[in-house]
């Protein structure tokens, strides 16, 4: 099945020569192929190579091939000057010279069966799993325009330009016809989604850019798909035959294979999301149900000869969110980086292989005008399509393609394993120029991954940046610039850059009405929010600091103060939001730092003052927030690094939330401004002595029963009153409600307690879970800390929840029996 | 794409605006409907908390004050033709927009209002200069925590010193503009969406 032909132990001996390290496999000259030898008695010990040749063949492949990465690595000069993928290429070819040297016969290559049925899947599925959504559908438009009017008019210009020299002699004799030449302008015409994000990927262009290229590599597959097949069995039927009902029949076919394709990826993602909804109880297998249920999506479409790589792309981009909410924090972890393993190991084998192919003299047949006139024509060609294309979209897009992305798009029009693999599953009987449609297919594949991926990025940085002096900013500029950055995001935010708002809207309507609703676990519906979950934390570290500062104390007297500008800020270093068994006991080595004196802070300021002066620079070189265009990072195949950046994204929306919070208080409270200044000043204090965020607000009161909730009983219980969604459209909904509520003096509507002034607190809201068990978790607060905290009379109001959500009724309220709730603001999210 | 059924003759006072703003007649029409997305009510202006919804400001460090900006001197809210006017700082500076005549009032967007712009997000208590607490607290809406408290003064004090020029330990307007004269501001605070 894999198609790595190893021509016995010669070929394994070789690679373990090539290894150089797995000497012990020179057993094999003693005893070669040794597995049938004659049966003399009982042997200790056999060696059987043919038993393992296969699988261990591709094994070495894959360790020489993820050795040769490492090894890559070791020179960081060469990897940020060279693409990996040119580097790939050149080790498989001297690796093929190797090969070839000791064997004389191409023992290993690329077929089309491994590439696409192994290697291609999950580079594409890796690529719609992790596909930026928002940006995609919004620019969907011109990624279609690209992918499909723009490969037809290359694949036509190409083969017919190519016609046209032909008939004027200049390639000499070819048993060629038009049909041939439109065949390999086809197969020739499509962009590629390997070479491109390979390419891409060290590139870094601008995100919208950056997503038109990609899309289009990825959606011009059903195209060439269609364009290939059509033409090939044109050929095959000749030329004469072909009627005009066959191209009719061309183009229905198209529309059939994409729309097909497609569906099928659909409905594979719908399957899956279905799937992932039940799996709780079989957590381990989660990850496999993505990948298996997708590389379906693929087979399926493959089997009903429809597009295959639309189909998964589809599938992951259709799954990721309900996936994603679905499945446990460590599933979702495990898919990540298994896809991006398997993604990233399969471009390495495919260029390593794609330079190992090309070292095979029988297939070189060499045409200088035709390969010459090949690589003319389709970067000509690519470059007047972009321009074309572009004029006529840039009437209708917001963000205008200027020039200088159109010549990163012409020039980002790489060609590669696709076009390859296609070319070599060419029948030679029909297609009787098909060693010159390879070599010349090689020539352009490597021409395009090497030149131009050496040369782009230079170019890239060369149009883009003007600045001739290279200087260290002053501080000024440093720290201006970068509040620039922050500003110019906030202003395109507000201005909502990307347009198909309506639909979107529209859609988001639709998805939370019915589809997530089908797709998702309850849970998952109620804690899809991200704003809940953030202020699900944040209530969970008010609660665990109550807790911890008590214990402190020694008592919760400090509590019971209930002048305002006695508040307690109590810090705790981030921990995960699952707190189990003991809270107290984990947080205990944490509560020496939670004793701050600004004093002697303040002293140790004076003294460090002059060292300071070096390393200040620095300092806001490495803790300046990034702006958002910089860290959004669209899709990278190597890396995962999107951490650092909620990181960020969680911090600053804490504070800004405890800001809102702080001046909503004051505002409501009359405490006056000078006195919140103060207080978020010693927050700060604590804040980066624990770098983690401060609850503002100690609770005076604490609900007392039910500490522990069963994730089963939620959902069991979760009868859940269909939400009204109607007023809302997104973005930050619980203080709109808190505020507006207020501000008609109308404090039954809030949920919160903590804005609620005090008498208006009653039972009903010591109902409300807390927010720590909301979404399903488990919270046991050790003995200690239950016994400690005293059971005072009214409670714990100031801990109750932030209920944000009147949709969820769980265990509480039905043990508390029938409650009044107030309406309350729904939280949506906030399509971020 | 392409703008929808809303008609610039919906837009009160579309032609003041446009020359105040020197927005074209697309850009106010998008904008306008983003007006009205924006404003939940149908209220006709958009308040506080309709721009604090946008989810995306609450995740930038500088998102409170942006919308703070955008409420003039305290009032609760904003109207269509202030909102445009806010953003008509960041529309591009475009080769018609240099010829200036000098009858005419600077524009918005030119490289002296984007500053002043910036400008008047430090300045909180609007007296023509960012003192050294100010430029505190916006150093603290931007550094990640990892910086302790008196770093953070150290930054804010030798930001302070090396812009202030008369020695009065603020920065003025003018010393504001001129520690930042080798930035490409034009290009900084331009979005080109905003044509």
């Amino acid at each position: 099945m894999w198609g790595l032909r190893a021509r016995g132990p010669g070929g394994g001996l070789l690679l373990a020569l090539v290894l150089g390290g797995l000497l012990w496999t020179g057993g094999v000259e003693v005893e070669p192929g040794g597995a049938h030898g004659e049966s003399q008695g009982f042997q200790v010990v056999t060696f059987e190579w043919a038993h393992v040749q296969d699988p261990y063949v591709i094994a070495l492949w894959v360790l020489v091939a993820s050795l040769a990465k490492i090894g890559f690595h070791l020179s960081h000069k060469v990897t940020s000057v060279v693409p990996e993928s040119a580097l790939l290429i050149v080790l498989g070819l001297v690796l093929g010279g190797i090969v070839w040297a000791a064997d004389h016969i191409a023992s290993f290559t690329l077929t089309p069966t491994v590439f696409f049925f192994y290697l291609l899947p999950p580079i594409v599925l890796d690529a719609g799993y992790f596909m930026p959504n928002r940006l995609f559908f919004g620019n969907l438009g011109t990624i279609l325009l690209y992918a499909v009017v723009g490969t037809v008019w290359n694949a036509a210009t190409t083969g017919l330009s190519l016609y046209g020299v032909f008939l004027s002699g200049l390639m000499g004799d070819l048993q060629i016809g038009l049909l041939d030449f439109l065949l390999f302008g086809s197969l020739i015409a499509a962009v590629d989604p390997v070479a491109v994000l390979a390419v891409f990927e060290e590139v870094h262009v601008n995100e919208v850019l950056f997503i038109i290229v990609f899309g289009e590599s990825l959606l011009n597959d059903a195209v060439t798909v269609v364009l290939y097949n059509v033409f090939e069995s044109f050929v095959s039927l000749g030329g004469d035959n072909v009627t005009g009902v066959d191209c009719v029949k061309g183009i229905v076919s198209f529309f059939v294979v994409s729309l097909g394709g497609t569906l099928v990826g659909v409905i594979f993602a719908f399957l899956l999301s279905l799937v992932t909804r039940f799996t709780k109880h079989v957590r381990i297998i989660e990850p496999g149900f993505v990948f298996v249920i997708s590389y379906l999506s693929y087979l399926t479409s493959e089997m009903l000869s429809l597009s295959a790589i639309l189909a998964i792309t589809f599938c992951g981009i259709c799954c990721q969110k309900y996936v994603k909410a679905n499945i446990s924090e460590q599933s979702a972890t495990t898919v990540r980086y298994t896809m991006k393993m398997l993604a990233s190991g399969a471009e390495t084998i495919i260029f390593m292989f794609l330079g190992i192919s090309a070292v095979n003299p029988f297939i070189w047949t060499w045409n200088t005008a035709f390969v010459l006139l090949t690589l003319v024509f389709i970067s000509v060609y690519r470059a007047i399509g972009v321009v074309l294309q572009t004029w006529l979209l840039n009437r209708y897009r917001m963000v205008q393609l200027e020039p200088i992305d159109q010549v990163v798009l012409s020039y980002g029009g790489l060609r590669g394993a696709v076009a390859f693999a296609l070319v070599v599953l060419l029948d030679g009987e029909k297609v009787k120029e098909k060693n010159l449609f390879v070599s010349t297919t090689i020539i352009v594949v490597f021409f395009t991954v090497i030149f131009q991926g050496l040369t782009i990025k230079p170019l890239v940085q060369w149009l883009k940046v003007k600045r001739s002096e290279h200087r260290e900013p002053r501080l000024n500029e440093k720290l201006h610039g970068r509040a620039f950055d922050h500003i110019l995001s906030a202003i395109e935010d507000i201005s909502g850059q990307i347009g198909h708002n309506y639909l979107r809207d529209k859609w988001s309507h639709f998805d939370r009405k019915f589809l997530s609703r089908v797709l998702m676990r309850r849970s998952a519906q109620k804690s899809r929010d991200q704003i809940l979950n953030v202020f699900h934390e944040l209530n969970l570290k008010d609660a665990i600091s109550y807790v911890a500062e008590g214990e402190r104390r020694g008592s919760l007297a400090f509590i019971r103060s209930p002048s305002t500008d006695n508040m307690v800020n109590v810090d705790f270093t981030p921990r995960s939001s699952t707190v189990e068994a003991s809270v107290s006991y984990l947080l205990r080595e944490n509560v020496s730092a939670v004793c701050l004196d600004m004093q002697s802070l303040q002293q140790r300021r004076r003294s460090i003052r002059d060292t300071e002066d070096m390393v200040t620079h620095h300092t806001l070189q490495q803790y300046l927030y990034k702006p958002r265009q910089e860290y959004k990072h669209l899709y990278s195949r190597h890396e995962l690094t999107p951490t650092e950046d909620e990181k960020q994204d969680r911090e600053i929306f804490h504070r800004t939330m405890r800001k809102r919070l702080e001046s909503f208080k004051s505002a409501k409270l009359g405490l006056n401004q000078k006195k919140a200044a103060k207080m978020y000043k010693r927050e700060r204090a604590q804040k980066r002595r624990n770098s983690s965020i401060p609850n503002g607000k100690l609770p005076t009161e604490i609900p007392v029963q039910n500490f522990t909730i069963k994730e089963k009983d939620l959902e069991l219980s979760d009868t859940e009153e269909p939400p009204n969604y109607d007023e809302m459209s997104g973005g930050i909904e619980f203080l709109a409600g808190v505020t507006k509520d207020t501000a008609s003096d109308s404090p039954a509507g809030i949920d919160n307690p903590v804005f609620s002034p005090d008498e208006a607190l009653d039972r009903s809201l010591l109902a409300r879970v807390p927010p720590w068990l909301s979404p399903g978790e488990t919270v046991v607060p050790s003995q200690r800390a239950r016994t400690q905290i005293p059971l005072s009379p009214g409670t714990f109001r100031r801990l109750t929840p932030f209920r944000l959500s009147s949709k969820s009724v769980d265990s509480f309220l039905q043990a508390d029996g029938p409650e009044e709730r107030a309406p309350a603001a729904k939280p949506e999210s906030t399509h971020m | 794409m392409g703008s929808r059924s809303s008609h610039a003759a919906v837009i009160p006072d579309v032609d003041s605006i446009r020359r105040e703003t020197g927005f074209s007649q697309a850009s106010l029409i998008r904008l306008h409907h983003r007006f009205r997305a924006l404003d939940r009510n149908k209220k006709g202006y958009l308040s506080r908390i309709d721009l604090q919804q946008i989810g995306a400001l609450a995740v930038n460090p500088l998102g409170d004050r942006i919308i703070e900006s955008f409420l003039p001197n305290g009032s609760q809210q904003v109207d269509f033709p202030g909102f445009v006017r806010v953003l008509a700082h960041f529309r591009p500076v475009e080769d018609e927009d240099t010829d200036l005549d000098p009858k005419k009032p600077e524009p918005l967007n030119s490289r002296r209002n984007k500053l002043h712009y910036a400008f008047q997000l430090y300045d909180l208590d609007r007296d023509g200069k960012i003192s050294r607490h100010e430029m505190l607290q916006v150093l603290r809406l931007m550094v990640g925590v990892q910086v302790t408290e008196e770093q953070l003064e150290n930054i804010a004090d030798r930001t302070v010193q090396e812009a202030d020029e008369d020695g009065d330990g603020a920065v003025s307007f003018l010393e504001f503009t001129k520690s930042l004269e080798k930035m490409d501001v034009e290009q900084k605070m331009s979005i080109r969406i905003l044509k």
